[in-house]
């Protein structure tokens, strides 16, 4: 039934062109409800035990005499990123609710994100993966291009190639899987034994490729351009679930299929994510612009998402699954704050102009968001970006203890300029009564809308609902993590 | 004395025998040759058939394709000069199909002035098509070579109004007529080497003989009039002009068609006649032989073509030189030499050829409207027309290899079989070069598709009233294409295991 998640949004992609343009968010966000409903049902309703194994759910032959088959496969680790799809979909579409050019080729390539999202989360075969994952890739360059903002031709562009660079040392590590083992499905990859001497750099290759995706330092530099280019919608998108097929897809096939490569490389990743969280942080404290800002803050969070993965231990790894969840929900969250409710009627994103106009009084709606999503994002205990890094943290105390203290000193930053931003955007200080914000003609229709509501009580109904109660997803993604091979 | 009348009568009856055996097997050539003749009487008679000289030659291509499923499964005739095999049937009727995509486009160009002569060239193109296809021997490959080559040098000079053209063609038939003296001088010395012109008699004697430094150069300069005739870097140099001044019909068929014969043909080539002196193309171990002979122009191919496609502005010319980046993926399969890479490069350069009749297709449609094929005259397509926009996406994705197109499965495909062949990664930095070079390619493929939906028209379009008909045809033949393309992808499995099956 989960399978579903994929057809159905395919479906309504390809549905919407039919339809005239002002159907076309209704069918969008039709789609998107509905993969959002399958993957719950399907969470609440798979018993926790089947979730500990890669549960095969369709396999059908596809290109028989090379090994292909159509194959889905579903354990607790996928199943909580389909749920992430499924609620940063519905959000992504709420925020898009007043696209106003074009609208059926936006939600078509919206849908074929998502579409592609969910397939990478499912795929049990590693061409039907790479496919998918690959598939992601260009619709993310025309909703940047022809729908972003701040030079957007050339953050699309730049976000595409890299994309499709990472997907070049993907491709090169899949062959090098494919042409040894002779099969391309996941689980008689994972039975397989690859020579170490293989794993030695087949996994460096493959990981490496998957973590351009995950915004790795210092492959890190399309994200934040990126993220400030795009559309709202794209920007929730990418930080929500685009950037975590990067690292799923890492811990799916780098990891699994090349463990030996791994422990041999682990250190190497821990470091590279340790720069990255400090080094994003630190620069996001000096961005004028809050999308910018933003944008470092998902590098910087994606990092503890790469240190945990590098931990091997279980509860490093289900801390780094947690935290993607997490970070999902809060940069999609963020992103809509920023791009959605702020840009659309202040017309500026810079913190400096944005501290002048009030905006805690004229926008109370936006203002309780965006803290709620900056508490979230600082790890205040209650959110769910508290449970995810403490149980990263715990996770690589037990292997790389140094670690923690630099993180440590780098969550301070992370607080530091969520804090910054979060003042400066709502609470500076009035210099003058009449600021932009109430000289603005259109200002009184401009209220925060419905739909917006919507989305961002969604996004913090699930921030908090993980934070008080991760247990809830804890308990699905440990027993599948430990049944990886690659735990040490 | 009563003995030999009967003798001789016996002689006659089994001549007259062959002859008609002749006739049924190569009947999908007779029909095609017997359409052009009576295309070109009608056309003769009024400059005004081109309506009924396209319809007669459609029918005749459905006719051979007719005819080529009534084919025997297995025949050879006359030591490899004709030969039918599943393989041959197969591409025989790719080859019409191509021919027939072609005609579709030819309906709504307005420069040629005597279709009814286009037309008949075209299907005595598509005859030199099937003749190469189906031979396994040199002379005949080489007499199917010229007269697809004639045919072509004419396709591309057609229009007599347009300087570009006759430069085109005068271009292509330069370079063509150089190689084939190259090839025709090869085979010569494979044929004085091995005492034969048959491939599989060639193949039994290199087999038997250590090669000699006279039968490799015959290798070499046969290898060159394919070389030629696929575009691959260094002899690639006719392709940017040919793609850009020739007829765009005659450009669509220079770049599928033709291609795609000369890669059967060329894969029959080395992997059946010149098989036992295969060589060696690893990193590390490289031993004489045709492979890294096909190596080196591979890899040059795939450099040069995507890194000067970068710097293009005109659509025609980018599509030339993505078409040698092309040529030097598809030779990886022929490289690797084995039955997986034979028939991943088949699948490769059918789909490819696909694609780009397809994408011609668009380039006439916009060149039509706009009067030029630059980038500048591509903007804003997307609000203008968003089915052709749509079409070029999915030939552009497709050749930049992206999925669920079929350029993605086909990029797949030839590089495991090449990874799988070369054993212990011998061929992995073939491999390297090609994603490197398919990750390059993926800029100008956006470039060309940021000009169609993200930028604003340029330009004022002349919409004319009397380009609905022709227009809806070559609507519906770009479409027909891009569902073709698309569902290659999805389910590739409908012509790759045909194409595996068939090669054995």
């Amino acid at each position: 039934m989960i399978a579903w998640t994929i057809y159905l949004t395919f479906a309504g992609a390809v549905v919407l062109l039919v339809f005239p343009d002002v159907l076309a968010r209704w069918i969008a966000l039709l789609t998107a409800i509905a993969g959002f409903v399958l993957g719950i049902v399907a969470f609440v309703r798979t018993p926790v035990a089947d979730l500990a194994h890669f549960m095969t759910i369709v396999s059908v032959p596809w290109v028989p005499p090379l090994g292909m088959n159509y194959h889905l496969a579903v354990d607790g680790v996928s199943l909580t990123m389909v749920l992430v799809t499924g609620i940063s979909a519905v959000s992504t579409v709420l925020f898009s609710w007043d696209v106003d050019h074009r609208q059926r080729e936006f939600f078509f390539w919206l849908l074929l994100v998502v579409g592609g999202c969910y397939g990478v989360f499912l795929s049990a075969d590693l061409f039907l993966l790479f496919a998918f994952y690959e598939l992601v890739i260009v619709p993310k360059y025309f909703l940047i291009a022809i729908f972003g903002s701040t030079n957007k031709e050339y953050g699309a562009m730049k976000l595409t190639l890299y994309s499709f660079f990472g997907g070049m040392f993907v491709f090169a590590g899949i062959l090098a899987a494919y042409a040894t083992a002779g099969s391309l499905d996941l689980s008689q990859l994972v039975q397989f034994h690859f020579s170490p001497q293989l794993q030695s750099w087949a996994f460096p290759v493959l990981f490496l490729g998957f973590a351009v995706l995950a915004g790795i330092w210092p492959l890190h530099t399309w994200a934040p351009t990126g993220h400030v280019a795009a559309p709202t919608a794209g920007s929730m998108l990418l930080a929500g679930i685009v950037m975590k097929l990067g690292a799923y897809a890492g811990l799916r096939v780098a990891m699994n299929l090349f463990p030996e490569g791994f422990h041999a490389w682990s250190k190497w990743i821990a470091v590279l994510a340790v720069i990255g969280i400090v080094y994003a942080a630190a620069v996001a404290l000096r961005q004028h612009d809050l999308k910018f800002v933003i944008g470092y803050s998902s590098v910087s969070h994606m990092g503890f998402v790469l240190l945990g993965l590098a931990t091997a231990n279980a509860l490093g790894v289900s801390g780094a699954v947690l935290q993607m969840f997490s970070h999902g929900v809060i940069a999609a969250l963020l992103f809509a704050v920023a791009g959605r409710m702020l840009y659309r009627r202040t017309h500026t994103r810079e913190l400096d102009a944005l501290s002048e106009m009030n905006l805690s009084h004229a926008l109370p709606f936006a203002a309780f968001a965006f803290v709620i999503a900056s508490a979230a994002s600082m790890g205040i205990p209650g959110f769910s970006g508290f449970a995810a890094e403490i149980t990263i943290l715990i996770g690589v105390w037990k292997t790389y203890p140094i670690a923690v203290w630099i993180t440590g000193a780098g969550m301070v930053l992370v607080a530091a300029f969520t804090l910054r931003a979060l003042v400066k955007s709502f609470f500076g200080e009035v210099r003058m009564q009449t600021g932009r914000v109430s000289t603005d003609a259109d200002w009184n229709e401009q209220s925060i809308t419905l739909a917006e509501k919507c989305g961002a009580c969604l996004l913090m109904f699930a921030t908090l609902a993980v934070g008080l109660y991760p247990k809830f997803l804890l308990d699905r993604i440990m027993p599948a993590v430990e049944a990886m091979r690659f735990l040490k | 004395m009563r003995a030999l009348p009967r003798q001789l009568r016996l002689q006659r009856d089994r001549a007259d025998m062959s002859y008609l055996e002749l006739i049924k097997l190569a009947s999908p050539e007779a029909v095609v040759v017997i359409t052009a003749l009576v295309v070109l009487a009608v056309g003769l008679t009024s400059r005004r058939t081109g309506t009924i000289c396209s319809g007669i030659a459609v029918l005749g291509l459905a006719g051979a394709i007719g005819a080529v499923l009534m084919l025997p499964r297995k025949a050879n005739l006359f030591g490899g000069m004709l030969v039918i095999t599943p393989l041959t049937s197969l591409f025989k009727i790719i080859c019409l199909a191509l021919a027939f995509f072609t005609i579709c486009l030819v309906r709504s160009e307005k420069s040629l002035r005597h279709p009814g002569e286009y037309l008949a060239i075209i299907l005595l193109a598509t005859v030199g098509l099937m003749l190469l296809v189906g031979s396994e021997e040199l002379l005949m490959i080489f007499i199917g070579l010229e007269l697809l080559g004639l045919s072509l040098y004419v396709m591309a000079a057609f229009d007599r109004n347009d300087a570009r053209s006759a430069e085109a063609g005068l271009k292509y038939f330069l370079f063509g007529s150089t190689t084939s003296a190259f090839t025709l001088f090869g085979i010569s010395l494979v044929y004085g080497m091995s005492g034969s012109t048959g491939l599989a008699a060639i193949s039994d004697k290199l087999a038997a003989a250590p090669v000699q430094p006279l039968l490799a150069t015959g290798i070499i300069m046969t290898l060159i009039g394919f070389a030629f005739k696929i575009a691959a870097a260094p002899f690639h140099l006719w392709a940017p002009d040919a793609y850009q001044g020739a007829p765009i019909p005659s450009a669509a068929f220079i770049a599928s068609g033709s291609k795609v014969a000369s890669f059967v043909v060329l894969g029959k080539i080395v992997l059946v006649g010149f098989g036992p002196v295969h060589g060696s193309s690893a990193w590390h171990a490289m031993t004489a032989g045709w492979s890294p002979v096909l190596a080196v122009l591979a890899a040059l191919s795939i450099l040069i073509g995507n890194l000067v496609a970068l710097a293009q502005t005109n659509v025609r010319r980018l599509l030339a030189y993505s078409a040698v980046a092309h040529a030097g993926y598809t030779l990886l399969g022929l490289v690797a030499g084995s039955r997986d890479g034979f028939s991943a490069t088949l699948f490769y350069a059918a789909t490819y050829a696909i694609t780009l009749v397809g994408a011609f297709g668009v380039v006439a449609v916009v060149r039509g409207e706009t009067g030029g094929d630059d980038l500048k005259n591509f903007s804003g397509l997307a609000a203008r027309a968003p089915l052709l926009a749509g079409c070029m996406a999915v030939f552009m994705l497709s050749l930049a290899g992206i999925p669920p197109l079929a350029g993605f499965f086909g990029k797949f495909y030839l590089f495991s079989a090449a990874l799988r062949a070369g054993g212990n990664y011998g061929l992995l930095w073939l491999i390297a070069l090609g994603l490197f070079g398919s990750f390059v390619s993926l800029y100008y493929y956006l470039i060309v598709l940021k000009a169609i939906f993200v930028d604003q028209p340029s330009l004022e379009t002349s919409s004319s009233p009397d380009r609905s008909s022709s227009d809806l045809l070559q609507q519906i033949t770009v479409t027909v294409l891009a569902a073709a393309i698309l569902l290659l992808g999805l389910m590739p499995d409908t012509l790759a295991a045909r194409i595996l099956a068939a090669v054995s």
